[in-house]
C-alpha cells in the first residue's frame, strides 16, 4: 500500500488513445490492497484494456459486492460511476443496472468469497440470464478482509498459512459458468498482463455475459508453499490453450500468425478478437468439449488459461427480454404512461 | 316473514380446483352489475387441488364492505367440511346443499332453513362426461340462487356470453346448466326467499378489482421500467398485473420491442438487487413480496436508505409469523418494514386502503422514491391485494409530470464548480445525484454502503459520520410533508380512532354501530410514514385514540409511540389477527368493552 498521491500532470509524452486520452485519464484513486496484492494487477490491466479501447471513462458503470477484489473499482476508471453494494450482490445490481442503460460498458468486479460462497447464487443467475457485462473475478482463494479463512474456490488439499489444510472440494467458477449459459469464459493469472489486457478487452466488447477468472494471489494468506493459488503454484502448472489478441476495428489487420493456429472472430461493432489455439485439438467453440478439457487439466492439477469457451452467436438480456434500443432509463412520460383516455376500456373491464 | 333486501352474507364452501372460482366470480359480479354494494372474500388453502375453499360475498345496501360474523346463506358444495359449514350458519340461515344424498340426520339443525336441490342428478342426464357434471355443479348451484335470491337472469346469462367470448362452444353448456338449475328451483322450491338481491343505483361509476391489479396498471402509469420480483403468495399478481398491462400499453409500436423489463428473479435478495441496481442507474422500477421477502430483502433495504437510492417495495402482507399462514390476512409487517435492516435505518411507508389507493399510490411511491432518495415501501394485505374491492375508478392527471427528484444533467454539472453527491444544498437533507454516463469528467462518484462525507469519498472521521446520520433524519422530516396526509374527520368528540389500510373497510360500520350505544368516535385513517403533523395533532387533541389493526403487537400503536412519543396509556390497541379480516362487530364490542371497564362516559361531549 502506498500513501503516496499519484501527481494530476500528465506526463507530456504518454500515448493518446483515438479519443485523445492518455493511461492516466483511465486510472482511479490510489490503492489501499497489500503491496504485491494479485488485484492491483487486475485493476492495471482494466485500465489499460480500456485505455486502449478508446472508450470514453465514464461510459463504463462499475459494479462490486464486498471483500478487497471489491473494493478496487475505486482504484480504477475515477471518471465512471461505481457501486460497492453488499456481499455477494453485485450480480443483482450489475442486472438491474443494465436494464436501465444497455449502452454503457457494465463492469462487475467480485471475489472468491463473493462470487463462490455467499453469492453462487446470484452468479448463477446472471449467467443464466447473459446480462451483457464483463464479469471479472479476482480469485485468491482466500478471504483476506477477515485474515486468510478458505473460500469455496480453495482446492482440497490446499494449505492455509499456518499450515491446516482445506476439507472441502472446489467450485470451479469456469467450469459452471460453461455449463450454465456464459458466452464468453476465459481465466487468466494477475501476473499475466500480456494475456489479460486482450482478454478484458475481449470481454468488454462480447454482447452477452463474459466471464474472467483471474487467478489474482494473496500475497498477506495465500502465497505460500502448500496454497495452489500462489504466484509460483500458478507459474508453473498454468498452461495456456488459447491465447487472444484482441483488434479494434479501426486498426488494420497483420496477418502474421500462422496459419491453421489462428481464428478470426468478428465482433459486433467491427472489430475482431483473434484466438490461437497453443494446445492442439483445442476448440473454444464446443461447449462440451471445453468443460471436459478443463476439468481433465484440472484433475492433473493444471490450471488452464486463456479463452476457454465463446459462444459463436451470443445473445444478451435484453435480446431474450426484447426491450427497446433505447436505453429504459432515458424514456419520458409520452413513451411509459399510456394516458386517461386508456383507462376508459380498463375501468370498463372492471364494472 | 317480511322481505329483506341487499342485506346478508353469503358463504360458498367449495373444493379447491373444482372450478367454483368462476361461478362465484360471476354471483358477485351480476349483483355488481345490478347496483348493489358487495364485498367478496376467498377464504383459499395453501394448496393447488384438493383442500376446502371458501368464497364469501357481503351484500350491503349500506355499502359495509368489512368482513360481518355470520352466514346467512351456505351453499355447502363440500363434503370434507360439511359440518363445520352447517354449524356456522346464523339461526334463521339458510343451507343450500345437494341432496342427491339425503342429508344425514345428526347434520340437521331445526334453526335454520334447508334447500335441497338433487344438483348431481339432474346433471347426469344432461352431460355424459363425469368432468363436466362436476364443473357444471357450480354453474347450476348459480342457476338456482338467480331463482331463489331474484338475480336478474339476463345480467348473468350476459356475464356467460362475455366470459367464453371465443370459446363459444362452452356458452351453451353452461348456460342449460344453468337454467337446469333455475328451473327446478322455479319448480318444486319457494321462490324468492325472504331474503333477496333488488336493483340499486349505489354504485354509481364505481369499479370492483383487487389492489394487485390496481398497483401493477399504477405503476404502469407511473413510468415503471424495471420490474424484479420472486413469486410469493399474495404479492405475486402485483407483477403479473404490471406483466399484463405492459404487455398490451408499452410496445413500441414500430418494433414491437418492450419498453419495460421484467425479471423473475431467483429470490427476493436478487429481486430487490436488481430494483436497486436499475434505479442507481435512472430507471424507475419496483418489487413486489410479502413478509418472508421483506427479512430477506432487509440488507439491500439498509444499503438503499443510507447510500440514498430509490426503490419501491409492495408488501403485500399475510399471517406471519415465518410462514404463518401464507394465505391469510394480517397487518403485521409494520414494524418490520419501517425499521427493515440492522444499524439506524428507517423507511417511508405507504398505507394504501382501497384498489384506487393502490392505483394513485403505485405512482407516487415512485415519485416520493425518485424525490426523497430512498426505499418506500407500500404496505398492503392479502385481503386488500387478491380480493375484488369496490373502488373509485382509475383516474389519471394528463398533465402530471413524473418527479424524478434531484438529478443532475450533463449541463447542470457543466456549472456547478465543484459536485457534491451528498452536499445538502437545499436544506431539505436530500442531495443531488447523478446517473452513471451522463457527463465525461464531471459528476461521477462511487455509491457505497459505508460512510462518506459530502463528496462520496469513503471516510471513519466520526463528524463526518455523524453529519452524515443527521442530514438522513433531515430527509426524514422532508419525507413527513411528502407522504400521504391522514384522513382525519373533526367530529365534536373527545375520543377518536385510529386505523389504516383494510382496517378501514369495516369501520364505517362499526362507528354507526357505537354510535347506537353512545360512544362517538373522530377518525383519522393513516396513509404514510413518517407520520405528519396531522397524525401528532390529532393524537394530542383526543383523550384516548383507539388504534384498530390486524396484528398481535399492536405495531402501528407501537410505531405511534416510538415516533410521537405520547403517552402509551392514551392509545388504545383494538387488535385481530386470526387470519380473516377484522369485522365491524370486533372493532365494536374491544371499544365497548374499554369503555365499559374504564367507566367512560357514554355521553357524546363536545370539547370545550
Amino acid at each position: 500500500m502506498t500513501f503516496v498521491a499519484k501527481p494530476k500532470v500528465h506526463h507530456p509524452r504518454l500515448p493518446l488513445n483515438d479519443i485523445g486520452l492518455t493511461r492516466r485519464d483511465y486510472e482511479g484513486s490510489v490503492s489501499t490492497l497489500c503491496a504485491g496484492c494479485g488485484h492491483d494487477s487486475v485493476s492495471a490491466a482494466i485500465v489499460q484494456a480500456c485505455a486502449e479501447l478508446s472508450i470514453p471513462p465514464h461510459r463504463f458503470a462499475k459494479v462490486s459486492g464486498i471483500g478487497c477484489s471489491s473494493k478496487t473499482p475505486s482504484y480504477f476508471l475515477s471518471k465512471s460511476h461505481g457501486f460497492n453494494s453488499v456481499h455477494g450482490r453485485m450480480p443483482s445490481i450489475a442486472t438491474g443496472a443494465n436494464l436501465a442503460n444497455r449502452e454503457l460498458y457494465t463492469i462487475g468486479i467480485s471475489g472468491d468469497g463473493d462470487s463462490a460462497s455467499i453469492g453462487l447464487g446470484q452468479f448463477s443467475h446472471i449467467v443464466r440470464r447473459r446480462i451483457n457485462m464483463a464479469y471479472i473475478v479476482d480469485n485468491n482463494g482466500t478471504y483476506g478482509l477477515t485474515k486468510g479463512q478458505f473460500s469455496a474456490t480453495n482446492d482440497k488439499g490446499s494449505t492455509s498459512k499456518r499450515g491446516a489444510p482445506n476439507l472441502y472440494e472446489p467450485i470451479d467458477l469456469v467450469s459452471l459458468a460453461i455449463q450454465i449459459g456464459a458466452s464468453f469464459v476465459a481465466r487468466s493469472f494477475s501476473g499475466d498482463k500480456k494475456q489479460l489486457v486482450p482478454l478484458i478487452k475481449a470481454a468488454l466488447m462480447h454482447k452477452g455475459m463474459a466471464f474472467i477468472d483471474v487467478i489474482s494471489p494473496c500475497v498477506a494468506f495465500n502465497n505460500h508453499n502448500g496454497s495452489t493459488k500462489s504466484y509460483d503454484y500458478v507459474r508453473e502448472h498454468r498452461e495456456t490453450v488459447v491465447a487472444a489478441d484482441y483488434v479494434p476495428h479501426a486498426e488494420e489487420i497483420t496477418a502474421d500468425y500462422e496459419p491453421g493456429t489462428t481464428e478470426r472472430i468478428n465482433m459486433p461493432d467491427g472489430s475482431i478478437l483473434q484466438l490461437h489455439k497453443l494446445a492442439q485439438d483445442y476448440d473454444p467453440h464446443d461447449r462440451v468439449a471445453a468443460l471436459h478439457y478443463v476439468q481433465s487439466r484440472q484433475a492433473e492439477g493444471e490450471v488452464v488459461t486463456g479463452l476457454l469457451y465463446l459462444d459463436p452467436n451470443p445473445m444478451d438480456c435484453h435480446d431474450i427480454l426484447g426491450t427497446v434500443d433505447t436505453p429504459l432509463n432515458q424514456l419520458n412520460e409520452a413513451d411509459l404512461c399510456p394516458g386517461n383516455a386508456a383507462l376508459g376500456s380498463v375501468n370498463a373491464s372492471f364494472r | 316473514m317480511a322481505v329483506k333486501y341487499n342485506d346478508f352474507v353469503i358463504r360458498f364452501a367449495n373444493v379447491n380446483g373444482s372450478g367454483s372460482a368462476s361461478a362465484n366470480g360471476m354471483f358477485a359480479k351480476a349483483l355488481f352489475r345490478m347496483g348493489i354494494p358487495v364485498a367478496t372474500r376467498n377464504i383459499f388453502p395453501s394448496n393447488i387441488q384438493g383442500l376446502p375453499t371458501w368464497f364469501e360475498v357481503r351484500v350491503s345496501d349500506k355499502g359495509y364492505m368489512g368482513r360481518r360474523e355470520g352466514v346467512d346463506i351456505m351453499v355447502a358444495m363440500n363434503a370434507e367440511t360439511f359440518a363445520e359449514d352447517v354449524a356456522s350458519i346464523s339461526p334463521g340461515g339458510y343451507l343450500f346443499y345437494d341432496n342427491t344424498k339425503p342429508l344425514s340426520k345428526e347434520l340437521r339443525r331445526s334453526d335454520i332453513n334447508e334447500i335441497g336441490v338433487p344438483i348431481s342428478q339432474l346433471l347426469l342426464p344432461e352431460f355424459a362426461d363425469p368432468k363436466q357434471r362436476g364443473l357444471f355443479k357450480n354453474i347450476t348451484y348459480l342457476g338456482v340462487l338467480t331463482a331463489l335470491i331474484n338475480i336478474e337472469f339476463d345480467v348473468i346469462t350476459g356475464m356467460v356470453s362475455k366470459q367464453y367470448k371465443g370459446k363459444e362452444d362452452l356458452i351453451e353448456p353452461n348456460v342449460r346448466a344453468m337454467e337446469l338449475g333455475r328451473r327446478y328451483a322455479f319448480d318444486y322450491l319457494e321462490c324468492p326467499l325472504p331474503l333477496q338481491v333488488k336493483r340499486m343505483d349505489a354504485l354509481g361509476d364505481k369499479i370492483m378489482v383487487d389492489g394487485n391489479t390496481a398497483a401493477g396498471l399504477g405503476s404502469v402509469y407511473g413510468g415503471a421500467t424495471v420490474c424484479a420480483w420472486y413469486p410469493i403468495t399474495p404479492s405475486t399478481s402485483v407483477a403479473e398485473a404490471f406483466e399484463k398491462y405492459t404487455g398490451s400499453m408499452r410496445r413500441d409500436k414500430a418494433s414491437g420491442k418492450s419498453k419495460y423489463a421484467i425479471v423473475q428473479a431467483e429470490d427476493e435478495l436478487a429481486a430487490i438487487g436488481i430494483v436497486i441496481g436499475a434505479a442507481w442507474n435512472g430507471a424507475r422500477s419496483f418489487t413486489g413480496t410479502s413478509g418472508p421477502g421483506i427479512s430477506l430483502m432487509s440488507e439491500f433495504l439498509g444499503l438503499a436508505y443510507f447510500a440514498e437510492i430509490p426503490a419501491v417495495v409492495w408488501d403485500i402482507q399475510r399471517s406471519g409469523p415465518s410462514t404463518g399462514m401464507p394465505t391469510r390476512t394480517q397487518q403485521s409487517d409494520v414494524i418490520s418494514a419501517a425499521y427493515a435492516s440492522h444499524g439506524d435505518t428507517k423507511h417511508v411507508v405507504l398505507f394504501p386502503a382501497t384498489p384506487r389507493e393502490c392505483f394513485d399510490f403505485a405512482a407516487d411511491a415512485l415519485d416520493l422514491a425518485d424525490r426523497l432518495q430512498t426505499p418506500i415501501l407500500v404496505l398492503s394485505d392479502l385481503e386488500l391485494g387478491m380480493n375484488d374491492n369496490l373502488s373509485e375508478p382509475f383516474v389519471w392527471d394528463d398533465s402530471r409530470r413524473y418527479d424524478r427528484g434531484k438529478v443532475l444533467n450533463a449541463e447542470q454539472l457543466e456549472k456547478i464548480q465543484r459536485f457534491g453527491r451528498y452536499l445538502d444544498v437545499d436544506g431539505d437533507g436530500i442531495g443531488y445525484r447523478t446517473l452513471p454516463g451522463t457527463h465525461p469528467t464531471k459528476g461521477a462518484f462511487f455509491t457505497r454502503g459505508t460512510s462518506r462525507d459530502e463528496y462520496a469519498a469513503y471516510t471513519e472521521s466520526p463528524e463526518a459520520y455523524e453529519r452524515n446520520m443527521q442530514r438522513l433524519l433531515k430527509k426524514w422530516e422532508t419525507a413527513k410533508t411528502l407522504v400521504p396526509k391522514a384522513e382525519v374527520s373533526t367530529g365534536p368528540h373527545r375520543h377518536g380512532v385510529l386505523f389504516f389500510g383494510t382496517t378501514s373497510l369495516p369501520m364505517q360500520e362499526a362507528l354507526d354501530h357505537l354510535a347506537e350505544e353512545g360512544i362517538g368516535l373522530n377518525t383519522c385513517r393513516v396513509r404514510g410514514f413518517p407520520f405528519g403533523a396531522e397524525v401528532e395533532a390529532f393524537i394530542r387533541g383526543h383523550d384516548k385514540v383507539f388504534v384498530v389493526e390486524q396484528n398481535r403487537d399492536a405495531q402501528m400503536r407501537q410505531l405511534l409511540v416510538n415516533e410521537i412519543g405520547v403517552d402509551p396509556a392514551r392509545l388504545v390497541p383494538v387488535l385481530y389477527y386470526a387470519g380473516l379480516s377484522i369485522s365491524a362487530d370486533e372493532i365494536r364490542l374491544q371499544i365497548s368493552a374499554h369503555f365499559s371497564a374504564n367507566k367512560m362516559s357514554r355521553v357524546t361531549e363536545v370539547k370545550s
